[in-house]
């Protein structure tokens, strides 16, 4: 345990099960996602058992169990985007970057993850990577996103 | 406070604060039911209990909808039966279709509900649930595909085990129930006591089965097979084929094995004799150095991993003495079969017990010599059942077979320790005697006999008072870690069983006892207890001959190799 974590959880009391997901959040905010040794550390502090900890964070989209790749994919799955062929967009994405939808790629380059709403349903669909929001995407431009990455990458 | 409430058109009378099934289920209504689990918290996840009360638009769950003044409540309105239908045919949308391959066909709780409400087509299409079997475990499977999510597994794992070994994992239409990071069901938590297999009302959970290799080794004519057997098992298997559980049933019982191909067949209960006289000598060591206090019994392999994964502070409270079965093993390899002949190395130690856990325990490297097991093969009483109906073993043409073995004689006080309580009863029965060289006057004790989950008492021996807990149900033995933690320190000797009212409701046990079977296990027992001559076991002619003969003084360091293991802890 480095001193981070210690810090994150000496704000919490011990044994105290409310502090869980605050707990979680912050673990994931210094860390970007949640390792099975992490809640280990946490279910001996709040004395859960670790599986229900894990049930906890794997019910919330907000928590990763593995990191995220250096080009996180998010791809709207939500009405307007789904209707806007988003589901078409997914598949390719599967197929270009070789990744599944919830995992990230061997080489940590690319990660994708299906949410359920960006909040920007009148510029449907769209896929945000990183920080950078991607509007009304066509195929052209997916490609053109994908192989722009691609090249960086290499 | 009561009020008069009206059901399918009949006055009734409720009380406050009562769930509307508990008022039918007083009356003689059943409605259908999945998740409910009697003595637990309602979920009202499976909604199959629902009603139809007037002036409620939608149907409420009976197991969890509290009766009101007002209410005019109907169980089996069309509108209801249609409803209760539409959710079987939910379930099965996604259910495999191989009812006929199941292990639980016959048995299952879904495939009845669908007979009852009279489902005759599969009529919605899903996509099948992902059946992936989880083989991890030692002892138990899990078969995903066939699971409902009705959550009972989980309940009796939080609320009686205590250990949370698994949850729903996901949301939604995506949920399942599994373990940390999906990685099967061999988690740390877990303790195998198999209560998981016993609540789940399909084939999702089984043990791991290896009767079908007990049946090779049977008919295998390089080995020399034999069996040892639980003291519980013979009442259930009365139970299961309608014998009466009279005093033949043992010998019935002896000729059925002995007809299935084992050579030779031993009594557990003559190794519990052992248990109870090292584990004996050990405690009044203890009592007398006052230390390592208050000693725990380590018969149950559940209990025993508990603490060491869960609880290792109390490792060294834990007695060293192996369980039954192992040293039961122990002592055929070693001793008996070497003296009937045969090498130990085509000796083949089947054990059949009403356990899942032991299949775990007997895989332990601490409970192997020179990488060879003491006990080969674990059967539970559920895959003895099935090899009996497989070998077509008829009980009626069945001539008792009388006890021929000279290694089978025990005495009632091992006999006790398949009920919560019983173990403590045996073992005090010798401590008694060792401590004063006088025989314990009475040897009942009432204060540890019933169904609660935590019984104490103080029995008198000599001039010392001695305090004993017996407690089943490991979530209740949390409580009393938590007392001593706490700096209580007037307990000398705690007897735990994981499961709830001991090995008489073992994880391997036929599914569905009640409470009403339960107590006709134990009477069984206890009525042996009644009539047998032998009622102590350092009064066992088997135990004292085996002092004389192979081993050395109870507790001594040459029995410490043999029949006791050394606690250490795992690293965490």
């Amino acid at each position: 345990m480095d001193q981070q974590f210690i810090n994150i959880l000496s704000e919490y009391p011990a044994g105290k099960k409310e502090g869980l997901l605050p707990i979680l959040q912050e673990i994931q905010k210094e860390r970007g996602f949640l390792t099975e040794d992490v809640l280990a550390d946490v279910s001996l502090h709040l004395n859960l058992p670790i599986n229900k900890i894990y049930g906890v964070a794997a019910f919330y989209d907000q928590f990763h169990f593995h990191p995220h790749g250096r080009n996180h994919f998010r791809i709207c799955n939500g009405t307007a985007c789904y209707l806007f062929g988003s589901s078409t967009f997914l598949k390719e994405l599967e197929k270009q970057l070789k990744v599944k939808a919830g995992s990230t790629s061997r080489d940590g380059k690319f990660s994708l993850e299906i949410v359920t709403c960006l909040g920007s349903c009148d510029q449907a669909p769209v896929i945000l990577v990183n920080e950078t929001y991607y509007t009304r995407v066509t195929p052209g431009d997916l490609n053109k996103i994908i192989h722009s990455l691609k090249d960086k990458e290499e | 406070m009561q009020f008069d409430i009206e059901i399918n058109k009949e006055h009734v009378t409720a009380k406050k604060g009562e769930t509307i099934k508990n008022v039918l289920d007083r009356i003689g209504i059943k409605v259908p039911t999945l998740c409910y689990m009697n003595g637990f918290s309602p979920t009202g996840n499976c909604r199959m209990c629902v009603v139809e009360v007037d002036g409620i638009p939608g149907l409420v769950p009976s197991c969890s909808h509290p009766v009101e003044e007002w209410m005019k409540i109907r169980t089996h309105s069309p509108r209801v039966i249609k409803a209760r239908k539409t959710l079987v045919e939910l379930l099965l949308a996604s259910h495999p279709n191989d009812c006929l391959y199941c292990e639980r066909n016959g048995q299952c709780e879904l495939q009845a509900l669908a007979a009852e409400l009279d489902v005759r087509e599969r009529k919605y299409q899903s996509k099948r649930n992902s059946n992936q079997i989880d083989k991890a475990c030692p002892s138990i499977e899990r078969d995903t595909a066939k699971c409902v999510l009705c959550g009972r597994c989980i309940r009796i794992c939080d609320e009686i085990i205590g250990v949370g070994a698994i949850d729903v994992i996901g949301r939604g239409s995506e949920s399942r129930i599994g373990t940390t990071y999906n990685k099967g069901l061999n988690v740390r938590a877990c303790v195998k006591c198999g209560q998981c297999i016993q609540v789940c009302p399909t084939g999702a959970l089984s043990e791991k089965q290896t009767f079908q290799s007990v049946i090779e080794v049977l008919n295998n004519p390089d080995l020399y097979p034999v069996i040892q057997f639980s003291p519980t098992v013979p009442a259930s298997i009365a139970e299961e084929f309608n014998l009466k559980t009279n005093k033949d049933i043992l010998n019935l019982f002896r000729a059925a094995l002995k007809k299935m191909g084992f050579r030779q067949i031993f009594d557990t209960s003559m190794a519990a004799d052992l248990t109870i006289m090292e584990e004996a000598a050990e405690f009044t060591d203890r009592f007398n150095k006052h230390r390592s206090l208050p000693m725990f019994t380590s018969c149950c392999p559940s209990w025993v991993k508990f603490v060491e994964d869960i609880r290792p502070k109390f490792l060294e409270n834990l007695s060293s003495a192996r369980s039954p079965q192992q040293m039961m093993g122990r002592l055929i390899k070693q001793y008996i079969t070497s003296s009937a002949g045969q090498k130990s190395k085509n000796v083949f130690i089947v054990s059949v017990m009403p356990c899942t856990a032991k299949k775990y325990e007997a895989g332990l490297d601490n409970q192997k010599e020179s990488e060879v097991p003491f006990v080969d093969a674990v059967i539970t009483t559920r895959e003895l059942i099935k090899m009996i109906r497989l070998l077509g073993i008829d009980f009626s043409g069945l001539e008792p077979e009388p006890n021929d073995s000279a290694f089978s004689i025990r005495s009632s006080a091992g006999k006790l320790f398949g009920i919560s309580g019983g173990h403590l009863e045996g073992v005090l029965r010798t401590i008694g005697f060792m401590m004063t060289g006088q025989e314990m006057n009475p040897l009942k004790i009432n204060d540890l006999r019933g169904l609660k989950s935590r019984k104490e008492t103080r029995i008198k021996i000599g001039k010392h008072f001695i305090n004993v807990v017996s407690v089943s149900g490991l979530a209740n033995v949390k409580t009393l870690l938590d007392e001593i933690e706490a700096g209580r320190n007037d307990i000398h000797l705690v007897e735990v069983m994981t499961c709830p009212f001991g090995c008489i409701n073992g994880g391997g046990q036929p599914k569905g006892s009640d409470e009403k079977s339960l107590k006709m296990r134990m009477k069984t027992i206890y009525d042996v207890d009644e009539e047998e001559i032998i009622k102590v076991a350092h009064k066992n002619p088997i135990i004292k001959d085996l002092y004389e003969k192979f081993l050395a003084k109870p507790n001594s360091d040459r029995n410490k190799e043999l029949l006791h293991v050394s606690r250490c802890p795992v690293e965490l």
